[in-house]
């Protein structure tokens, strides 16, 4: 890792994105997309988490292996719930057993 | 180099400090390795007296030997006790903490005091979860599958799911040590392409220990809180899907069999081309199949539930890729065998070892393909026949591969040499004890005989009794070595800094080691494995 | 290797560590480690995440109507509280950077503070939900999943009042899993504070307060996530 310093303006500065990113979530919270409001939220969240992850993380700064590290387990992340869904999603419609 | 008489060097490692503290505060690599062999032997004991009851109760048809109650018990403490605290440990722990450092040329892990911490983990995982399985047991499988476990199990679920789950860390902080070391502590001139396959292989089930624990540690946890707090996860009268637990569970499982099978691998890559005075063929395949195995590992898990309910679509994608990861293991099998031809092949005890795992693990992991076939499986799944294929891979590959590595580097370890004939011997036992033991199982399967099942047709009744006089064999068998192993610390000769004529830089140390391995840092300038034509022998006898 | 020259000097550094051949080796290690135990820390919450995308997928208007029944004001609050005490986060290990100590301390205890807020918050949020579930009574308003969730409160009942349990006990192990990991954080942070306090940090070495940085952003950033996901379901 390299000895940067990352200047107090740049946290500064994303910390104000990130409160107007909140302040949007809410926002988009309010507004019907229809079928794109699941992923209009969580292209919100992953815009501040990206944000965090670079800045206040470093990431930018980091060398190569940092980024692999990360990459890595939000891949695995993602066969995680995509392979799981290959399973609920081909379930005949409606789902779930009966409840009492 | 070679002398007639050897002697212990006059400073290692095992001299500095004799005192409990000495052993329970170090933070040498090799001293938490040998506390980790010492553990992990404790907890193959107890599993195997699990097994010993199991096979009693199997004797019999009927089922008189003990309740059903009971049996489960034993069956689910067999399982519970042999993987999460002696399989998934047992060569990373123990080999891999040892060799690891010395291998590239570093003086201890990049985190010697996070090793310690993740033994003492270990330690109360097991005594927590021994603490479970003695004062009521439990019954559920290994498997802990919902509802069961969740809603209507009697038996200390929550306990022994906590100390499972406690355990698990240890496996993470274990995996992120090697991680962290392999890439940032190697010598000069020791490139990745340079690194012995041991490492290679060890670094791949590191992957898999920090990817795939962290699953399986909020999955049990949830069937702890269900259990306590009754909340919904896995209820169906709520909505709750228990087939959920069985995907967040085999998420991790299924890579776990991985966890167990690698670092055994990359035993079998060491010692076959130091006993075959050849470099091993294809290494950059093997090192690159080891990454392989561990990424495709992670996409098969539902191969395990292809009868649990989840939908024959989703089952035929899991089906697919799990003939896929079956190419890595494939290749592996080519290239110990390439190694081989044209091989002046030594017949020590770690070679027999060698021998006994490809047979075996060609045999388990090809009855992993039939398993793989969704219209094989429904016929096969939950007999026998999955019971001998996974002990085929696990004892017939994992457990080979580790009583191989352990003699291999016995001498390294201790500073002494074990007595060859014993080892010879014992290698046979535990050769034609594993095969009578678990190849009756297969025909078991095939002919319908369901597993976990207290009690069975009159007809299976031979086989059965052919199957708990192997595990008689195998039992002695493990027991062999254990006993003169143990006397080789106290009588062995003192072997020398290479009596196998190996290559690798664990070699060119003294044995046993000093605490700081290495006075220079090393400077590789050669390639791995790289032994002369046929004709060098080897110093030992 | 030039790497062992150049640091011949650091050989006395009190905070090299024997086995490492230099401050920078010891740092890359360092961090790296801390990456790769955040990198677990992500399947960690994975499963967590996994069984809602499951959840939500399977039952979308209960997880809506018990989405509804939080307090979203209160969440958007609790989100800029964390939001703020990233940054505190932040200048805390710039401080150390430049070699201001002082600063160091002020910054890790503003960044507790903001954590104690959000905790305290939650803690009123929790009891909300759990106090009606203790002692005998008829439980109105418990929203603890099990026995006595009171799912009339929601106007919900049949397969749904089932349903939204889930959401509920999605609700508090995600939550709390967050909760425990900033509980966790807290002694964490105050031990660095006081090493500050004490001068143990320097331009030239200062890992610690990246490597506690590194975990607390990580936290926020989980946060990030359960906002709107457990908060803004179904609010148009």
């Amino acid at each position: 890792m390299s000895h940067h310093v990352v200047s107090w303006k740049v946290y500064l500065g994303v910390f104000l994105a990130l409160v107007a990113l909140t302040v949007i979530t809410v926002w988009v919270a309010g507004h019907d997309f229809g079928e794109f409001n699941l992923v209009v939220a969580l292209g919100v969240a992953i815009t501040k988490a990206t944000l965090v992850v670079l800045y206040f993380m470093h990431a930018r700064y980091s060398e190569r292996l940092t980024h692999v590290v990360i990459a890595s387990s939000l891949v695995f992340f993602a066969i995680l719930v995509f392979l799981l869904l290959t399973d609920y999603v081909s379930r005949p419609w409606p789902l779930s057993p009966v409840a009492s | 180099m070679t002398s007639d008489r050897k002697t212990l060097p006059a400073d290692h490692y095992l001299k500095h400090g004799w005192d409990l503290k000495s052993w329970l505060l170090t933070t040498d690599h090799k001293r938490i390795g040998l506390m980790y062999l010492v553990s992990i032997t404790l907890m193959f004991a107890i599993g195997s007296l699990y097994a010993g009851l199991v096979r009693w109760n199997l004797l019999v048809p009927d089922g008189s030997h003990m309740s059903a109650e009971a049996y489960n018990k034993a069956f689910t403490g067999h399982g519970v006790v042999m993987v999460f605290f002696f399989l998934i440990p047992s060569i990373p722990a123990t080999l891999g903490n040892f060799l690891i450092p010395l291998m590239i040329g570093a003086k201890d892990l990049a985190f010697p005091r996070i090793n310690l911490l993740s033994w003492y983990i270990y330690i109360v995982g097991a005594a927590l979860t021994m603490w479970a399985l003695l004062t009521g047991g439990l019954d559920t499988g290994w498997t802990f599958y919902t509802p069961y476990s969740t809603a209507f199990a009697e038996s200390n679920v929550a306990v022994a799911a906590v100390g499972i789950f406690i355990a698990g860390f240890s496996s993470i902080l274990t995996g992120l040590n090697f991680i962290v070391t392999i890439h940032k502590m190697r010598a000069p001139g020791l490139t990745w392409f340079r690194m012995p396959l041991f490492v290679w292989a060890h670094y791949a089930t590191s992957i898999i220990q920090v990817l795939g624990t962290p699953v399986v540690a909020i999955t049990i946890l949830l069937v702890a809180l269900e259990r306590l707090f009754h909340f919904g996860f896995f209820d169906p009268n709520r909505g709750g899907d228990p087939i959920l637990f069985q995907h967040l569970f085999w998420f991790y499982s299924h890579p776990a069999v991985y966890i167990m099978i690698l670092p055994s691998m990359g035993v079998i890559s060491e010692i076959v081309t130091c006993f075959s005075r050849k470099r091993i063929f294809g290494y950059s395949f093997i090192a690159m199949s080891s990454l392989a195995i561990a990424a495709i590992g992670f996409l098969v898990w539902a191969h395990h539930m292809f009868v649990s309910g989840m939908t024959v679509y989703s089952a035929m994608v899991f089906s697919a890729l799990t003939y896929l990861v079956a190419v890595p293991s494939a290749i592996k099998t080519f290239n110990w065998t390439a190694t081989l031809f044209r091989g002046s092949v030594q017949w020590d005890t770690p070679m027999i070892y060698v021998f006994c795992f490809i047979g075996l693990f060609l045999i388990g992991g090809l009855t992993g393909l039939f398993l793989g076939n969704l219209g094989l499986d429904v016929h096969l799944t939950d007999t026998y026949f999955i019971v001998a294929h996974f002990h085929y891979i696990m004892v017939g590959g994992a457990i080979m591969g580790y009583l191989g590595g352990l003699h291999f580097w016995w001498p390294k370890i201790t500073g002494r040499n074990y007595n060859e004939s014993w080892g010879k011997i014992s290698s046979l036992l535990v050769f034609v004890g594993f095969n009578l033991t678990f190849f009756p199982q297969f025909v078991l399967g095939y002919l319908g005989m369901p597993r976990r099942y207290h009690a069975y047709p009159e007809e299976f009744q031979i086989l059965n009794v052919l199957s708990t006089a192997g595990a008689t064999i195998l039992g002695f068998g493990y027991i062999f070595p254990f006993s003169y192993l143990t006397h080789s610390l106290f009588r062995g000769e003192p072997a020398g800094p290479n009596p196998w004529g190996a290559k690798g830089l664990e070699w060119t140390t003294q044995s046993p080691p000093t605490t700081h391995n290495f006075d220079e840092v090393p400077v590789v300038t050669e390639e791995p494995y790289n032994y002369a034509a046929e004709g060098e022998g080897h110093a030992r006898g | 290797m030039a790497e062992l020259a150049a640091h011949a000097g650091e050989a006395h550094h009190p905070a090299l560590q024997h086995h490492f051949v230099s401050l920078d080796q010891q740092r890359a290690a360092s961090t790296l480690g801390m990456w790769v135990f955040i990198a677990q820390e992500i399947l960690f919450f994975g499963g967590l995440f996994g069984a809602y995308t499951v959840y939500r997928t399977l039952y979308p208007d209960a997880f809506s109507a018990g989405s509804h029944h939080l307090s979203w004001k209160i969440g958007f609050f609790n989100t800029l509280v964390l939001i703020g005490s990233s940054l505190t986060m932040a200048m805390g290990v710039y401080s150390a950077a430049i070699g201001k100590s002082k600063a160091v301390v002020g910054f890790i205890l503003a960044t507790i503070l903001l954590g104690g807020v959000f905790l305290g918050v939650k803690y009123f949020e929790y009891g909300e939900k759990i106090r009606p579930c203790l002692g005998d009574g008829p439980h109105t308003g418990c929203l603890v999943p099990g026995a006595r969730f009171d799912a009339a409160s929601l106007h919900l009942s049949g397969a749904e009042a089932g349903h939204v349990q889930i959401y509920f006990s999605l609700y508090f192990a995600m939550t709390g899993l967050h909760a425990l990991h900033m509980i966790i954080g807290a002694p964490i942070l105050l031990t660095i504070a006081y090493f500050a306090w004490r001068g143990r940090y320097s331009p030239e070495y200062h890992t610690p307060v990246e490597l506690v940085g590194l975990y607390w952003h990580f936290v926020d950033i989980v946060w990030i996530f359960l906002f709107p996901l457990l908060y803004l379901i179904g609010h148009h």
